[in-house]
């Protein structure tokens, strides 16, 4: 019975250390699944935070989620759910050996996440006009008492509701920007990765044998669309409905 | 053992990993899992000299009452980064980095790890972590004890705390590329024929040990990170002024960090299964009770952090749930020390230098897992808690257990790593001084606790004088004990007798090629029909590839496990 | 070759699930429920909307038994982390 498996031509992407490509890509994939894994457990701290957190202070978490705009988060959670259909049209057309539609997803999904992180720069710049940076990096009421900018010491416009306070405000400004911030810092490095897949893609290294790459950056792409679906409801939709009443 | 000419012949006439190719880049551009194993053992060991340096300087002091060899600021930054040293940049990556990375290959049969690029990467970003940490600790040092709690380490210390945690944050993520690593290889790439329960019990302990360095470092890094954002913002995450609660970071911090000491006494274990055996010739009593013992100590670690903090204002009832499933976290490793101890029983016993560590090892660590116990008892803790009695409780599993299997895995892999046998007396002679030194060391450590001795202290009352002076001559044995051995595994390097393939006889899969191996591990890739610990005569443990009667290569799909057709 | 290829109209229809629940959830939650309802059902939508992706944007449905573990073990141990620490918090005022 014969040690070695038998040789079929190698393919240049085989790597010396595995038998055969079937064999690297279930390697690979496993690989990303078991990343994924340790990302879970990074956001589920900061998960648990913001659970812990709300439940201490519901009023003040309903009061400061108001100050979210609702349209960009919606308009941004749509954008990046037809990122994730781009990424997952992307990975079809690796299978089935479609160059040039592989490469046109690629840059729409590089668009839409590129967008995505547009309109998250706008947020966070509205958040530092309003002076509702957390801590005491950034001057000016309501969260920093050491720096006072003019006119801006007007609690009321925080329009805190029921037994609200402004630190526990703070808090969930601070668990927003922890969370998004993380976020988009994953969006960034992903965006990073498609364009280098983007540069392979151009240059044929895909096709039906050979696509591990864009299959496993797209688990990783819809891994973080999966975080902003929760983040979505619970940094947004807090206390929107309270306003009604 | 009548060994075929070709394959026998001294090293220095065949090619092997070390000198397959020469000069700097090829060491520190290598893709090679058994180089990058050997960068591992260089860096690991001169971290382990810096953190051996800071318990010189804790046991100077502690050798008189009065706190006069150093102020108590500069204490509390030695006890600080001796731990934080000893714990990140030692224990937990010793036994993985270097001989994990080293052996799971060799002893599943497969060429390299599944990601070797990722492997060599894992190397330079634990080099980079530590790197910043030494900046951290020469720009001034940190002082916070190595658990960081707040509200000291983000509100009061004008130490280096966001330094010292930025380089722990990054030899995180080499810590979770090595369990990546290890756990994607032996899924998928174990030879024909080598099941999951053939697989040598090392294989299961970092396989457990990979488990727990990718569900718990995330957590711990997210923890860094709000540490430090909390120090530079002060926005009050942890600080009750502003709502937020710090025992949150305790919980957060624990969650990682005491699965962090079952990633440093795992691996260890695994080596004392494969110590025990072969040092026995007989097979392991229990295979998959060890096994299964290993992942079950990996699970159970997750949920007993709260024993650290019975003290912090936890819940009684928090406390009630984590002592019980405490005890519950020792019934595995009872499982493995019974398992061992029956293994030795009847045994062939050889009282070769790695045998020696190993039932050092059963001892000492039965010892400290036993303290825990009482550690785990409520009440108990009480008295307990923040005395030496913790401190030798986690010396003695630390120390007495991992170091302890670390020596022995080193010495008794040495000659498959280097091609160079150790000098077998001085060996055994270390060992010894090692043992004595050791409990010395750490034994008085139990009693003064107990009688109420403070840790992190640099000066205490002077009737605990006397446990204290047992304790800083027992660690300078133990010093002398740890150096002998580093002079002569270097010298051995150069003049050590040179090493067959199978010194020891032995039916593992990393027995059956060279020693040292050919850089791609195996002549052909095997075919595994035995099981683990299936001893057998030294004429049919063969080195795979090799044909009895034609020594050449182009016979070599003829042959599979290396014994006589 | 031992993949599955998911089907263009899959992903499709995935993709509009996934804009309606969108939709939803915001309608919920401009909504007035009682209690807590308003949290239950954001998070019943997300957890949803989740499971969509993660079957058939990630595959999951058409991999192997290993992945399906992987992933359900990450949950899992999330829930540690959560049940245990909550367990501390709750029970702080019972005694």
């Amino acid at each position: 019975m014969a040690a070695a498996v038998e040789h079929e031509v190698s393919h240049p992407a085989l790597q010396h250390h595995f038998e055969n490509l079937e064999q690297q890509r279930e390697a690979g994939t496993l690989g990303m699944w078991v990343f994924l894994v340790t990302e879970i457990m990074f956001f589920g701290g900061m998960f648990f935070a913001y659970t812990l957190y709300r439940s201490k202070f519901p009023d003040a978490f309903a009061s400061a989620s108001n100050h979210l705009s609702l349209p960009l988060g919606a308009v941004n959670t749509v954008v990046l759910i037809l990122s994730s259909l781009t990424m997952a049209l992307a990975v079809y057309c690796a299978q089935v050996g479609k160059r040039r539609n592989l490469i046109l997803f690629l840059v729409m999904t590089i668009v839409l996440g590129s967008a995505f992180l547009g309109i998250k720069a706008v947020e966070y710049r509205d958040k530092y006009v309003d002076s509702l940076i957390p801590g005491r990096l950034v001057p000016g009421r309501p969260f920093n008492p050491v720096v006072a900018a003019h006119g801006d010491t007007d609690p009321h416009k925080l329009h805190l509701m029921g037994s609200a306070t402004v630190k526990h405000v703070e808090m969930f400004y601070w668990i927003y920007f922890a969370m998004t911030g993380m976020h988009a810092i994953h969006m960034i490095i992903g965006v990073g990765l498609l364009l280098v897949l983007l540069y392979f893609s151009w240059r044929g290294r895909y096709g039906p044998e050979y696509h591990n790459p864009v299959e496993i950056l797209g688990l990783y792409w819809h891994f973080v669309d999966i975080i902003w679906i929760f983040l979505f409801p619970l940094l947004y939709l807090l206390g929107r409905h309270m306003l009604h009443t | 053992m009548q060994a075929p000419e070709t394959f026998e012949t001294p090293a220095a006439e065949r090619v092997n990993y070390l000198n397959a190719q020469y000069g700097l880049k090829s060491w520190l551009l290598t893709k090679d899992h058994k180089r990058i194993g050997l960068l591992y053992l260089g860096s690991i060991s001169f971290f382990f000299l810096i953190g051996g340096l800071y318990a010189m300087f804790i046991r100077l002091e502690l050798l008189t009452p009065q706190g006069d060899f150093l102020s108590s600021a500069t204490y509390n930054k030695v006890f600080t980064q001796h731990g934080i040293i000893m714990v990140f940049f030692f224990l937990i990556p010793s036994i993985p980095a270097t001989l994990g990375n080293f052996l799971v290959p060799l002893m599943i049969g497969a060429k390299d790890l599944a990601f070797p690029r990722i492997n060599l990467l894992s190397w330079y970003i634990y080099l980079l972590g530590g790197i910043i940490t030494i900046y951290a600790l020469l720009a001034g040092g940190i002082d916070t004890g190595w658990t960081f709690y707040v509200p000291y380490s983000t509100t009061f210390s004008n130490s280096y705390v966001i330094a010292t945690g930025a380089g722990i944050f990054i030899s995180g993520f080499s810590s979770i590329l090595t369990g990546l690593n290890f756990i994607v290889t032996i899924h998928t790439m174990r030879a024909p024929g080598m099941t999951w329960f053939r697989m040598p019990l090392f294989i299961w302990a970092h396989y457990a040990t990979s488990l727990i360095m990718i569900l718990g470092t995330p957590v711990i890094a997210i923890t860094i990170l709000l540490l430090a954002f909390e120090r530079l913002a002060h926005v009050g995450i942890f600080d009750p002024a502003n709502g937020g609660d710090p025992v949150l970071f305790q919980h957060l911090f624990w969650f990682y960090s005491h699965p962090a000491v079952y990633i440093m006494v795992l691996p260890g274990m695994g080596i004392i299964s494969e110590l025990i055996a072969n040092f026995s010739r007989k097979n392991i009593f229990g295979y998959s009770f060890v096994a299964f013992s290993s992942l079950a100590i990996a699970v159970f670690g997750f949920l007993v952090w709260g024993h650290h903090m019975f003290v912090s204002g936890q819940s009684v009832y928090a406390g009630m749930v984590f002592s019980f499933l405490s005890f519950a976290v020792a019934i595995p490793s009872a499982v493995k020390v019974f398992n061992w101890t029956a293994t030795l029983y009847r045994g062939s016993i050889s009282y070769d230098t790695p045998m020696l560590y190993a039932l050092g090892f059963i001892g000492l660590f039965t010892i400290g897992g036993m303290t825990g116990l009482f550690l785990a008892t409520l009440g108990v803790n009480v008295h307990t808690t923040d005395t030496y009695f913790v401190v030798a409780h986690f010396h003695y599993v630390m120390v007495g257990g991992t170091l302890l299997a670390y020596m022995g895995g080193l010495h008794y892999w040495w000659p498959k790593i280097t091609g160079r046998m150790y000098p077998e007396g001085w060996g055994r002679f270390s060992a010894l001084v090692v043992f004595v030194g050791f409990n010395l060391t750490f034994l008085p450590q139990f009693i003064a606790g107990y009688l109420g001795m403070p840790r992190r202290y640099h000066a205490y009352p002077p009737e605990f004088q006397v446990f204290n002076v047992l304790s800083s001559a027992g660690a300078s044995i133990l010093g002398v004990g740890l150096l002998i051995p580093l002079i002569y595994l270097i010298w051995s390097m150069r003049y050590g007798r040179r090493a067959e393939a199978n010194p020891w006889h032995l039916p593992g899969l990393e027995w059956r090629t060279p020693s040292p191996p050919p850089t791609e591990n195996f002549l052909v890739t095997p075919l595994v029909t035995w099981e683990a610990y299936e001893f057998a005569p030294p004429e049919e443990l063969r080195v795979i590839g090799v044909f009895k009667e034609d020594e050449s290569l182009e016979n070599a799909d003829a042959v599979i496990d290396g014994r006589p057709t | 070759m031992s993949e599955h290829i998911v089907s263009l109209k899959v992903y499709f229809t995935i993709f509009l699930s996934l804009m309606v629940g969108t939709a939803l959830t915001v309608w919920a939650g401009l909504q007035d429920f009682p209690g807590p309802l308003n949290v239950i059902v954001a998070l019943t939508i997300a957890v949803i909307k989740a499971t969509l992706v993660v079957l058939y944007f990630m595959h999951v449905r058409y991999s192997s038994r290993l992945i399906w573990v992987v992933f359900a073990a990450a949950l899992f141990w999330l829930g540690i982390l959560f049940a245990l620490t909550f367990g501390d918090y709750w029970t702080r005022t019972w005694l």
